[in-house]
């Protein structure tokens, strides 16, 4: 169990990974995600179930890696196996039947949570227009697969080197301007990505899911740390999401929490790659 | 006879609070002894009624007394599976000490330090013999591997059934291990507790949340013939007043698991941090607040505050927790109440804005209700706010089992004789069933399921 069966790198920073999970791959639905420990000491890690294999026994992660947690993670190879894997944790999304035509835009590493929704839908006959960006062409993910299952795929990049240059924020302007009639938005990236998102899609009414990631701990709502508000209630992420509407969340708390802890963070990241400097000059 | 109980050594509160090693350090054999004698051996054994799971105590008092240590230790054992736990966590002063005779005049009898010498004793000296009983194939499934979870599954393989335990996190042992901090229980022990059931054949799945990755019909569908669950009250309450998401409130559970779980005091050599901050307020009374607090002392805390809305003969938490608490320098602020936790413009805690109470009429908790006294606002500058006023059952187990039912504060509804749940073969115990009660009140109900399910098993 946990074994590593395949590991790809998508871009300079992110890498997927197929994990054996047989028992998992059972019970899980897009919008749910699970927790790794990389190794005895390690942090707990959430990460979106990026796609399942029922047949196969099979869950697949794609992950950025961003501080030394996810950077561990990076290291492992092929026939390695995951110290903890939990889940499926999480609400699985819902649509609701009257959905007919939807807007899925996904940011960065966002797009791998994006992508078992779109696919869902598809398996729904729902169709479903897709944008996806990355800062530059080498951080566009999940291309092929998102194309499978979009009508019409849209890609931007910020600086114009694949696709449209600019913010997928400016081709929604535009698919709603041009009339195109969406019951429905979801976007998962960034948190400044989905707020800017939400902030349209609020002037034309249209309903927003959007995924939130704030940090956790558990996972199961033992300790309350991954709270955002919506609607001026406060919700746990882990347990009544990730997935919320985007139009009521307080988009400017979950940013202010989710920088917590960043330089404390920096620290570790440091300290681990300092480690592996040694390690490497002493490994030969 | 001396009308004290003997003193227990203690690690010096201006050195302990600095460090996260036990406080209490035990006594010698010669101190037990002497402590043992006190006890007159009453005829009437009102100890034995004032404990939860009748630990037969003028009888292993007297062992102690006789230097027969590794007998007191069998005999608390025959009704107590985690005497050095108890020893060191029981409220005793409400409960075996409260009614022992020797308390009438001067201090009663340390019978929680006395049994916790015996454990340690043990510990210390002999080797636990473990047989692995012969299993009858019959599989039970037990969720949650608290103090409740770990005694129906030590009692059940004990009596031969093939016993496995379902534990949401990557460590189990509950609140022993997530929970309470290292300086009062030591992990050692906790983890010491759990090995012997392993021996006994019991086998422990974490990273399993039941309820998301098997639910209890699926359990059923395995061949597990009866379920209990013992998944403790996890889930945090906050106070619903403005500023509780700002940056540095935790609740209690967020912190301690930080700190205990994921050893954010060893930080940044385990990656997982905790914020302390320099001024911390604490707003609850019970042994929870106390951990919180002595905790954020020990990481560095200058000032630490308990906000409590009540006065200090109301607070819940044990006596000794409350002492040393204090003798440790954290500043109690009692009928205080906080209504609103106010932020700087980076959206962190800067003070928490508090009113003074005083105490009204009875309420229908048997206690004076705190009414607030107009016009006493007052900021208390802090940089960080811990919540710690109590926690509920988790909802996973209920909202995934049909015919599973709970009262409306998502307590599990159980039939107080045997422990069994609206559903046949599902049986229930401890923090999941009273709300947050005692480590010892979840041992006697996981007790008291396996014998139940032993019951249910046999006539089925
Ligand atoms: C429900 C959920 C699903 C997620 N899905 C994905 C995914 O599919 N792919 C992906 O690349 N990332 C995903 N994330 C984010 C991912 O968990 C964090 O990037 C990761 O934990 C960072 O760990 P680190 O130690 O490498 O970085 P750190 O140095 O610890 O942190 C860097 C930044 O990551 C964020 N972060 C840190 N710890 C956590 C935590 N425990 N939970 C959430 N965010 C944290 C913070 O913003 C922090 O500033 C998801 C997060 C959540 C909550
Ligand atoms: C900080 C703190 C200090 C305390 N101090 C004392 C003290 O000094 N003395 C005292 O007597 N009592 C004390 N208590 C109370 C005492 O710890 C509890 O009453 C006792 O632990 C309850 O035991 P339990 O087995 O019912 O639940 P828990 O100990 O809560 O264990 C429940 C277990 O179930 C797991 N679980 C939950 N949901 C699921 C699921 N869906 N699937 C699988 N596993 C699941 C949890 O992860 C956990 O490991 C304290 C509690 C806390 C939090
Ligand atoms: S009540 Fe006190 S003195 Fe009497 S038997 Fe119990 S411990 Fe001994
Ligand atoms: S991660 Fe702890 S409550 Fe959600």
């Amino acid at each position: 169990m946990n074994e590593i069966l395949e590991k790809k790198q998508l871009n300079p920073t992110v890498k997927m990974m197929v994990i054996n999970a047989p028992l998992m791959a059972k019970k899980a639905k897009p919008g749910q995600f699970v927790i790794v420990r990389v190794d005895e000491k390690g942090e707990r890690i959430p990460l979106t179930i990026a796609d399942y294999d029922r047949n196969k026994g099979t869950i697949t992660i794609i992950f950025q890696e961003v501080g030394m947690s996810t950077k561990k993670l990076g290291t492992l190879n092929v026939g390695d196996r995951l110290h903890d894997f939990v889940g499926p944790l999480g609400k699985p999304v819902e649509f609701s039947k009257d959905t007919k035509r939807v807007l899925a835009i996904g940011g960065g590493v966002g797009v791998a949570p994006l992508y078992p929704k779109v696919k869902m839908l598809n398996e729904m006959k729902v169709p479903v227009d897709s944008i996806i960006g990355g800062r530059s062409a080498e951080y566009v993910i999940l291309e092929d697969e998102m194309k499978k299952v979009s009508e019409n795929l849209y890609i931007t990049t910020d600086d114009g080197t694949k696709g449209r240059k600019g913010f997928v924020t400016d081709v929604l302007k535009e698919l709603i301007e041009k009339d195109n009639k969406y019951d429905e938005v979801i976007a998962i990236g960034p948190l400044i990505m989905m707020k800017m998102v939400c902030n349209i899609t609020k002037e034309y009414n249209i309903p927003t899911m959007v995924s939130m990631n704030p940090i956790m701990i558990d996972g199961t709502g033992m300790c309350g740390g991954c709270r955002v508000t919506v609607g001026g209630e406060t919700k746990f992420a882990c347990v009544d999401g990730p997935a919320f509407d985007g139009l009521k969340v307080d988009f400017d708390e979950a940013m202010r929490r989710q920088n917590m802890y960043k330089d404390m963070e920096r620290k570790v990241l440091e300290n681990y790659e300092h480690e592996c400097k040694l390690g490497g000059i002493l490994n030969g | 006879m001396s009308l004290k109980k003997v003193p227990m050594p203690e690690q010096e509160p201006d050195q302990r609070n600095k460090n996260f090693k036990e406080v209490a350090l035990g006594y010698e054999e010669n101190m037990a002894v002497e402590e043992a004698e006190r006890c007159i051996q009453c005829k009437n054994q009102p100890c034995v009624e004032g404990c939860p799971v009748h630990v037969k105590i003028p009888e292993f008092i007297k062992l102690i007394a006789n230097r027969d240590f590794e007998g007191a230790y069998q005999k608390i054992k025959e009704t107590n599976n985690l005497p050095a736990i108890c020893g060191r966590v029981c409220p005793q002063e409400s409960q075996c000490e409260s009614v022992c005779t020797r308390g009438k005049k001067g201090e009663p009898v340390a019978i929680g330090r006395l049994e916790r010498f015996t454990a340690d004793w043990h510990m210390k000296n002999n080797e636990d013999k473990i047989e692995k009983p012969e299993t009858n194939g019959r599989k039970v499934a037990v969720i949650g591997s608290g103090p409740a979870g770990l005694s129906c599954a030590g009692d059940l393989a004990k009596m031969g059934y093939d016993t496995t335990i379902f534990e949401a996190f990557h460590t189990p042992g509950g609140v022993l291990m997530y929970g309470i901090p290292e300086f009062r229980l030591p992990k050692e022990i906790v983890q010491k507790e759990i090995d012997s059931l392993k021996k006994l054949g019991v086998k422990i799945e974490t990273n399993m949340v039941i309820g998301k990755i098997l639910t209890i019909d699926d359990l059923f569908d395995m061949g597990y013939e009866a379920v209990f669950i013992g998944t403790g009250a996890g889930l945090p309450k906050f106070m619903n007043i403005p500023g509780e998401n700002l940056n540095g409130v935790y609740s209690a559970n967020e912190f301690l698991t930080r700190i205990n779980l994921m050893k954010a005091y060893d930080f940044p050599n385990s990656p997982t941090p905790v914020k302390v901050g320099k001024k911390v307020a604490v707003v609850g009374g019970g042994n929870v607040a106390m951990d919180a607090a002595r905790s954020a002392k020990r990481m560095g805390a200058e000032e630490v505050y308990i906000v409590y809305r009540r006065s200090e003969e109301e607070m819940p938490a044990r006596l000794e927790e409350i002492h040393h608490a204090k003798e440790e320098g954290i500043i109690f602020k009692l009928l205080t109440n906080p209504v609103r936790i106010i932020g700087d413009e980076s959206g962190s805690v800067k003070g928490i804005e508090c009113v003074n109470m005083v105490l009204g009429d009875v309420d229908e908790s048997g206690r004076r209700r705190p009414v607030e006294e107009k016009g006493s606002e007052h900021v208390i500058d802090v940089d960080t706010v811990i919540i710690a006023i109590g926690q509920s059952p988790n909802p996973l187990i209920t909202s995934t089992t049909e015919g599973l039912e709970k009262q409306r504060w998502g307590g599990i509804i159980v039939n107080e004789e045997t422990l069994e749940t609206s559903r046949r073969g599902v049986f229930a115990g401890g923090d999941a069933v009273t709300g947050a009660a005692t480590v010892i009140l979840a041992m006697g109900a996981g007790k008291k399921a396996a014998a139940s399910i032993h019951k249910y098993l046999s006539e089925k």
